[in-house]
C-alpha cells in the first residue's frame, strides 16, 4: 500500500515510479514482464533495422541527385539515354530486403509464441468490465468469500502471472498497460482473455486505446506490482466492508450518500449496491478520480461530487448540486473510506 | 514506318453486340454486384458460425415455394435466351417480343412468389442474427430482380417500336447479360441459404 | 454529322491537313457558358474538376486538422470540446481519405488516360461526368451535417456499438452511412470506366507492355475498387438498417457481432488504401524518368510489383485487427503477409533511386517532389512493417505511431506525388509553366513542415500516446512532441498555401509552355498546350514505351506515327481495338454533353436525402427520378449506332 495520495501519486507515477522510465510512463521501449518483455526486443530490433534502411536509402537518394544538374533550362539538352546496370539495383536491393523481412517474420513468430500463454498457470483471474469511461475488476480467487469488486487501479503480486477476462459492457474499448502487455480490446458480446505479469515493483500506468466516445480521452487504469505480503495485505484490506461513519458529520454524509449516490454506486456494509458506477467501499486507496482524471485530493473529491460534469464532461454521472452542508458531509464521509 | 500498318480495312461502327462497350461495361457491373453477394453471403456464414444453435430460425427454410420459384427464374432467363437467339439475332420480331415478354412475366411471378413466402415465415426481419440476414440477403436479390424487371420493360417497349434488328441490338445483349447474372445469383443464395442447412 | 452505316474505312490522314483542326474542335468542344459546365462529358474538364474539387476538401481537412493541432499542442487545453473534437477527427479522415485521396488520382486519371493512350475520350463519357457529379454532392452531403452541429463523431471506422442507434441515436452517424454508399457509387462507376476504356480504348500498337505505370497504376486500383467497395457499402447498409429498421447484425444482445463490420470495413479498407497510392506511384514511375533523361528501371518489375500489392492487399485486412482476440493462426499468417507485401513496394523504390542514379537528373520543382517522395515512401513502408508484425503491432496499434505511419504513407505517397504531378502536367493543361522560384519555396516549406509536423508523431507514439484522443495528461513526456507537431503542421499548411499561389499566379502570369516543355516521352506530350478538346487531330500508332523518344534511344527499327492515322471525324467517334493486341477493332461512337449525368446524380442525390430525413415520399420521389433518368440515359440512340436499320425486327 502506497502512502501516496492525490496529486503526489499523479506526480509520481508520471515522473518517478520504480520501474517505469521515468519520462515516459506509457512508454513501451522498456518494460517489467514476460507478457511485454519479448516483444520489447523485437521492437528494438525493428527500430534499429528500420533507421538503416531509412538511413541507408536517403544516403543513396542523396548521392544520386547530388549530381543533378541545377537549371530546367537545360532539360532538352541533357541526352536521353539508356545506360545499363538498372535491374541490378532491383535484384540486390529486393533480395537483400526479402532476406531481412523473412528474418523478421521468423522473428515476429517466435516472439508471438513466446508471448502466447503466461510462463505458469496464472495465479488467480481479474475479470475486467471496461465502461464508458472507467474499468470495473473482479478479483476471483475460487471461492467467492474471497472475491470483491473495485475500478480502476489494480494490484498484482509480483513475480506471478494473472489471468484477465475482459467482458465488454457497452462499446469497445481496449485494456492496455504498456509496460506490462500489449492491449486486448474489450468487445460487447465475447469475453477475451489475456494474461498479464509484473517482474518488478512499482505502479504502471495505461490508458484505454479503442475510441469509445466522448471520454475516451480520460480512461486510465493503473496496475500497481506489490511484494507477496503486501499483496495479499491489499486484498485482504479490499474484501473488509465500509466502517461504520466515525463522527455525525459523517453520519449525516452516509445519509446523504444512500439517499442521492446509492442508485449508482456500492458501498458494502451500507445499503447502497448500485453497480453502474465504480465500487467507492475503498475509495481512499485509488489515488485519481474519474479513472485517472483528477488526483484524489479533498478539493477535487468536492468538485466532482458536486459538478462531475464540469470535471468530465459527458461522463456517466451527473451534475448534483448539493446544498453546501450535505456536500461538506457526503465529502467527508467518503473520504473515510479507506 | 510503324509494325502497324493501316491498310485500308472497314471497321464496324457503333454498337454491335460483343464489340460495344456496354458489353464490357455490364461485366464490370456484373463483376462488382457479384462480389457484393460473395460480401452478402461472407456475412450470413460469420453470423451463423457465431450463433447458439437456432440457425436457420426453426429448421431449414421450406423448399415448397423457393423450389418451383427457382425454376420460374431459371425458365425466365431461358425465354430471353430464346429471344436473343430465335428472335434477335434472326431477325425475328414476333419470337423477340414474346420472348421478352414472357421472361418479363415469369420473373414478375418470381417477385410475387417471393414476396408471398416472406409472408409465410415464421419469423421477421427482427428475429435475431437470421431473421435480418434472411431477408438481407434474399432482399438484395430481390431488389436485383426488381431493377432487372424495369430493364426487361423498357427492351420490350424498345424492341415493340422496332429499334432493334438483326445486326444491332446490343441492349438486348447487354440486358440479357444482366438478367442471367441475377439468376445465377440466385443459384447461388438459394445453395446457401435453403440447401446448405441440409446438409448437416 | 451522324452515320448509321453499319461498317467503313476510316479516312487516313495527316494531322496538318486542311481544316482538320476546326473541324474536329467544332465536333468536340464543349457548349460554352453554363450549359457546357452542367452537360459536359469531356474527361479532361472532368477530371480537372476531380482535382479541383478534390483540393477543396484537402483544405477543408487540412483546416479541420490544425483546429485539431491547437487542441493538442500542449497538456489538458481546453480549446475544443469533446465532441466538437470528436466531429473534427471523424470529418478529418473521412474527408482526406474519401473526398481528397481517391478522387484526386481519379481526377489525374480522368485528365491523362485518354491522352496515354491515344484515344479521344474515355470508353464512358457520360459515366465519367456521373462519377463526379455524385463525388460532388456526395461530399456535400456529408458536409451538411457540419454546420448543424451533427457531423459523424466515430470516427472514419465508425465502429459499432458506438456507431450504433443505443450510442449514437443521433443523425450524425446516418450522414456518414448515407454519404459512404453514395460516394461509393461514383467509385464504382469510375473504376468501370477505367476498366473498359482500358480493354477497348488504346491506339493501336500500345500493348499491354507499353502502357505507361500510371495506367497501370489505376487499372490495378479499378479492379481493386470494384472488389472491395461493395464490402463497405454492404456494411453501411447493414449498419442502416440496423440503426433504423432494427436489424440485429451488429447487435449483441442479439448476438449479432460488432467484428462483422469491422471485417466488411477493412476488407474494403485496405485494398482501399493501395488503390489511393497505387496510381500515385504511377504518376512518380512515368514523371521522375523525364526528368532523369532516362527510361524508368525495370519496367516490368514495377508493373507487376503494382498488380502484385494490389493482389496481397486483399490478404492483410485483418492487422487492422489484430488486439480484437484473434486467433493464434490467423494472426501469424496475416502478420506473415503484412510483412511480405513489403517486397513489391521494395522492387519500386529500387527501381525509381536507380533511375535516378543511373540517369541525369536535372533538379526541377517537380523532381524535387517525385524523388524527395522516396524518402517519405520508404519512412511509411518501414513503420508500416513496424506495425506489420503482430506481437509488437499489439504495443503499436492505436497510438500516435500508427497515426505517424498514416500520414508518411497518404501524405509521403499521395499529396507528394500528387503536387509533383500538378507541376509536371500544369503545362499540358494549361498552356503554362508554373514558378520554379515559387516552386522551390513551396517545396522546401511542405518537405520540412511535413517531416518536423509527423516524424515526432513515431516518437510520441513510441513513448505511449493513444489514438483519438482530445486532449491528454501532463507529465507523460508527450507535451514537447506535441508542440513541435503543432508547429510543423502548420508550417506543412504554410507549404500547402504557397502551393495554391504558385498555382494561381501561374495560371495568370505563368510562362507559355509549347506542347513538350519538359521533353518527355509519352503520348499527351504531342499535343498542343492546353490540349485540344479532340486530343489527337488523328489516331497515333505506337510502337514503344516512348514514342517521343524513339529516334534518340533508337532501341529498334520501329516509330510511332504521330502523325498520319485515322481521322475519326464523322461526329464524335474514336478508335476502339482488341483487348490483347491493340488492333484496330471498331470505330466508336461517342456522345455529346449530356444532362443526364447530372440529372441521375441529382435524382441519386434527392433520393438520399430522402432516406436520412426518413422521408418515404422524398425517397420515393427520388428513386422513380433515378430510374426515370436512367432509362432516359440508356434510351437507344442513332448517333450512337444504337438503333438498327432494318424494319424486320
Amino acid at each position: 500500500m502506497t502512502a501516496l495520495h492525490g496529486r503526489q501519486f499523479l506526480v509520481v507515477t508520471a515522473s518517478c515510479s520504480v520501474a517505469a522510465c521515468s519520462r515516459a510512463p506509457m512508454t513501451y521501449m522498456r518494460t517489467f514482464g514476460p507478457a511485454a518483455d519479448p516483444v520489447t526486443s523485437l521492437g528494438w530490433g525493428l527500430t534499429i533495422i528500420c533507421c538503416l534502411v531509412i538511413l541507408i536509402i536517403g544516403v543513396l537518394l542523396l548521392i544520386a541527385t547530388s549530381r543533378a544538374r541545377r537549371t530546367d533550362a537545360t532539360l532538352a539538352s541533357v541526352p536521353i539515354a539508356h545506360p545499363g546496370g538498372g535491374l541490378r539495383w532491383i535484384y540486390i536491393g529486393t533480395g537483400v530486403s526479402i532476406a531481412v523481412l523473412l528474418g523478421l517474420v521468423v522473428w515476429t513468430m517466435f516472439t508471438l509464441a513466446a508471448i502466447a500463454s503466461a510462463p505458469s498457470a496464472p495465479v488467480f483471474t481479474i475479470e475486467i468490465r471496461a465502461h464508458q469511461w472507467w474499468w470495473e475488476a473482479r478479483y476471483l480467487d475460487g471461492t467467492s468469500e474471497r472475491t470483491f469488486v473495485t475500478a480502476n487501479e489494480l494490484h498484482i503480486p509480483v513475480g506471478k502471472p494473472v489471468l484477465l477476462r475482459l467482458i465488454g459492457d457497452d462499446v469497445i474499448h481496449s485494456f492496455w498497460i504498456p509496460a506490462l502487455a500489449g492491449k486486448t480490446d474489450v468487445i460487447p458480446g465475447q469475453t477475451n482473455i489475456a494474461w498479464i505479469q509484473g517482474n518488478t515493483l512499482g505502479t504502471y500506468r495505461g490508458q484505454c486505446t479503442e475510441y469509445c466516445g466522448a471520454q475516451h480521452a480520460h480512461m486510465a487504469e493503473f496496475v500497481s506490482v506489490d511484494s507477496a505480503a503486501a499483496f495479499k495485505q491489499w486484498w485482504d484490506h479490499q474484501l473488509a466492508a465500509a466502517a461504520a461513519p466515525p463522527s455525525a458529520t459523517t453520519t449525516h454524509g452516509e445519509a446523504v450518500f444512500l439517499a442521492r449516490c446509492a442508485a449508482c454506486h456500492t458501498i458494502r456494509g451500507t445499503g447502497a449496491g448500485g453497480i453502474l458506477g465504480p465500487d467507492l467501499t475503498h475509495i481512499m486507496t485509488r489515488h485519481t478520480l474519474g479513472a485517472g482524471t483528477v488526483p484524489n485530493d479533498p478539493a477535487s473529491l468536492r468538485a466532482w461530487i458536486n459538478d462531475a460534469q464540469a470535471v468530465k464532461p459527458g461522463s456517466r454521472m451527473p451534475t448534483l448540486d448539493l446544498p453546501q452542508q450535505d456536500l461538506v458531509a457526503v465529502t467527508a464521509y467518503l473520504q473515510t473510506l479507506d | 514506318m510503324s509494325e502497324l500498318s493501316l491498310r485500308d480495312r472497314v471497321l464496324p461502327v457503333g454498337s454491335f453486340g460483343r464489340k460495344s462497350s456496354g458489353w464490357y461495361g455490364v461485366w464490370t457491373l456484373v463483376l462488382t454486384e457479384a462480389t457484393l453477394f460473395a460480401y452478402l453471403l461472407f456475412s450470413y456464414f460469420y453470423l451463423a458460425s457465431q450463433a447458439n444453435g437456432d440457425w436457420p430460425l426453426g429448421g431449414p427454410p421450406s423448399l415448397k415455394l423457393a423450389a418451383p420459384n427457382t425454376l420460374v427464374l431459371l425458365l425466365s432467363s431461358a425465354a430471353l435466351i430464346w429471344a436473343e437467339r430465335s428472335g434477335a439475332r434472326k431477325g425475328k420480331r414476333w419470337q423477340l417480343l414474346t420472348g421478352l415478354a414472357l421472361s418479363l412475366l415469369l420473373g414478375v411471378a418470381f417477385v410475387l412468389v417471393q414476396l408471398r413466402e416472406w409472408q409465410t415465415k415464421s419469423f421477421s426481419i427482427h428475429s435475431g442474427t437470421y431473421g435480418s440476414s434472411y431477408f438481407i440477403v434474399t432482399g438484395f436479390h430481390l431488389a436485383h430482380v426488381i431493377v432487372g424487371l424495369l430493364l426487361l420493360l423498357a427492351l420490350f417497349i424498345w424492341a415493340l417500336n422496332g429499334m432493334f434488328d438483326r445486326q444491332r441490338h446490343a441492349p438486348l445483349t447487354i440486358g440479357a447479360i444482366y438478367w442471367h447474372f441475377v439468376d445465377v445469383v440466385w443459384l447461388i443464395v438459394f445453395t446457401a441459404l435453403y440447401l446448405v442447412p441440409r446438409l448437416k | 454529322m451522324d452515320d448509321t452505316e453499319a461498317g467503313r474505312a476510316p479516312r487516313i490522314a495527316d494531322e496538318g491537313g486542311l481544316h482538320i483542326d476546326a473541324r474536329l474542335r467544332a465536333i468536340w468542344e464543349t457548349a460554352p457558358g453554363i450549359r457546357g459546365v452542367l452537360s459536359s462529358v469531356d474527361h479532361k474538364r472532368i477530371g480537372i474538376r476531380y482535382i479541383v474539387t478534390a483540393f477543396i476538401f484537402l483544405i477543408a481537412g487540412g483546416v479541420e486538422a490544425l483546429i485539431m493541432r491547437l487542441q493538442l499542442a500542449h497538456s489538458d487545453l481546453k480549446i475544443l470540446s469533446p465532441e466538437a473534437y470528436n466531429q473534427l477527427f471523424t470529418m478529418h479522415g473521412f474527408t482526406m481519405i474519401f473526398l481528397y485521396a481517391g478522387p484526386v488520382l481519379s481526377g489525374f486519371s480522368n485528365y491523362l488516360w485518354p491522352l496515354l493512350l491515344g484515344s479521344r475520350d474515355m470508353a464512358f463519357p457520360r459515366l465519367n461526368a456521373l462519377s463526379y457529379w455524385i463525388f460532388l454532392l456526395a461530399g456535400i452531403f456529408l458536409y451538411v451535417s457540419f454546420p448543424l452541429g451533427l457531423a459523424p463523431n466515430a470516427g472514419w471506422f465508425n465502429y459499432p456499438p458506438l456507431s450504433a442507434k443505443d450510442y449514437n441515436p443521433g443523425p450524425n452517424i446516418d450522414f456518414y452511412l448515407l454519404g459512404l454508399i453514395f460516394l461509393g457509387i461514383s467509385t464504382t462507376v469510375g473504376a468501370a470506366n477505367f476498366l473498359v476504356s482500358l480493354l477497348r480504348t488504346r491506339a493501336p500498337g500500345m500493348s499491354i507492355n507499353r502502357l505507361p505505370i500510371l495506367v497501370w497504376g489505376t487499372l490495378t486500383a479499378s479492379i481493386g475498387n470494384l472488389l472491395a467497395v461493395p464490402a463497405v457499402s454492404l456494411a453501411c447498409v447493414l449498419l442502416f438498417t440496423d440503426r433504423q429498421f432494427g436489424t440485429h447484425f451488429f447487435d449483441v444482445e442479439a448476438h449479432g457481432q460488432p467484428l462483422l463490420w469491422q471485417h466488411l470495413f477493412w476488407m474494403f479498407g485496405h485494398p482501399w488504401v493501395y488503390a489511393i497510392v497505387l496510381p500515385a506511384l504511377g504518376i512518380v514511375s512515368d514523371a521522375l524518368p523525364t526528368f532523369c533523361r532516362r527510361p524508368l528501371v525495370g519496367y516490368t518489375p514495377v508493373a507487376l510489383a503494382t498488380v502484385a500489392t494490389m493482389i496481397v492487399g486483399f490478404g492483410v485486412w485483418l492487422h487492422h485487427m489484430f488486439a480484437t482476440g484473434m486467433p493464434m493462426l490467423s494472426l501469424a499468417f496475416f502478420s506473415a503477409a503484412s510483412l511480405v507485401i513489403t517486397i513489391p513496394s521494395a522492387v519500386s523504390t529500387f527501381a525509381w533511386v536507380a533511375t535516378i542514379w543511373t540517369g541525369k537528373p536535372v533538379l526541377t520543382t517537380p523532381f524535387l517532389f517525385l524523388s524527395s517522395f522516396i524518402i517519405l515512401f520508404v519512412i511509411g513502408g518501414v513503420s508500416g512493417v513496424m506495425t506489420g508484425a503482430v506481437p509488437f503491432d499489439f504495443q503499436l496499434t492505436d497510438t500516435y505511431f500508427v497515426v505517424a505511419h498514416l500520414h508518411y504513407v497518404l501524405i509521403g505517397i499521395n499529396v507528394f506525388p500528387v503536387i509533383g504531378g500538378i507541376y509536371y502536367w500544369f503545362p499540358k493543361m494549361t498552356g503554362r509553366m508554373m514558378s520554379e522560384r515559387l516552386g522551390r519555396w513551396n517545396f522546401w516549406t511542405m518537405f520540412l513542415g511535413f517531416n518536423i509536423g509527423f516524424f515526432p508523431m513515431h516518437i510520441v507514439g513510441l513513448m505511449g500516446m493513444p489514438r483519438r484522443i482530445y486532449t491528454y495528461a501532463p507529465g507523460l513526456g508527450w507535451d514537447t512532441l506535441n508542440l513541435i507537431t503543432t508547429v510543423g503542421a502548420f508550417a506543412f499548411a504554410i507549404g500547402i498555401l504557397l502551393f495554391l499561389i504558385n498555382l494561381l499566379v501561374s495560371l495568370r502570369r505563368g510562362i507559355p509552355a509549347g506542347p513538350n516543355p519538359w521533353d518527355a516521352p509519352t503520348l499527351e506530350w504531342s499535343v498542343p498546350s492546353p490540349a485540344p478538346a479532340y486530343n489527337f487531330a488523328v489516331i497515333p500508332v505506337v510502337a514503344s514505351r516512348h514514342p517521343l523518344w524513339e529516334d534518340r534511344l533508337n532501341e529498334s527499327a520501329e516509330r510511332s506515327d504521330l502523325s498520319r492515322g485515322y481521322l475519326l471525324d464523322h461526329g464524335r467517334e474514336t478508335l476502339a481495338t482488341t483487348v490483347l493486341d491493340a488492333e484496330p477493332d471498331l470505330i466508336l461512337k461517342m456522345p455529346g454533353d449530356s444532362y443526364a449525368p447530372l440529372a441521375l446524380a441529382l435524382a441519386l442525390a434527392v433520393l438520399f436525402v430522402g432516406l436520412i430525413l426518413h422521408s418515404l415520399a422524398c425517397s420515393g420521389l427520388g428513386a422513380a427520378a433515378v430510374a426515370l433518368a436512367i432509362v432516359v440515359w440508356l434510351w437507344p440512340q442513332r448517333g450512337l449506332g444504337q438503333i438498327g436499320e432494318s424494319k424486320h425486327v
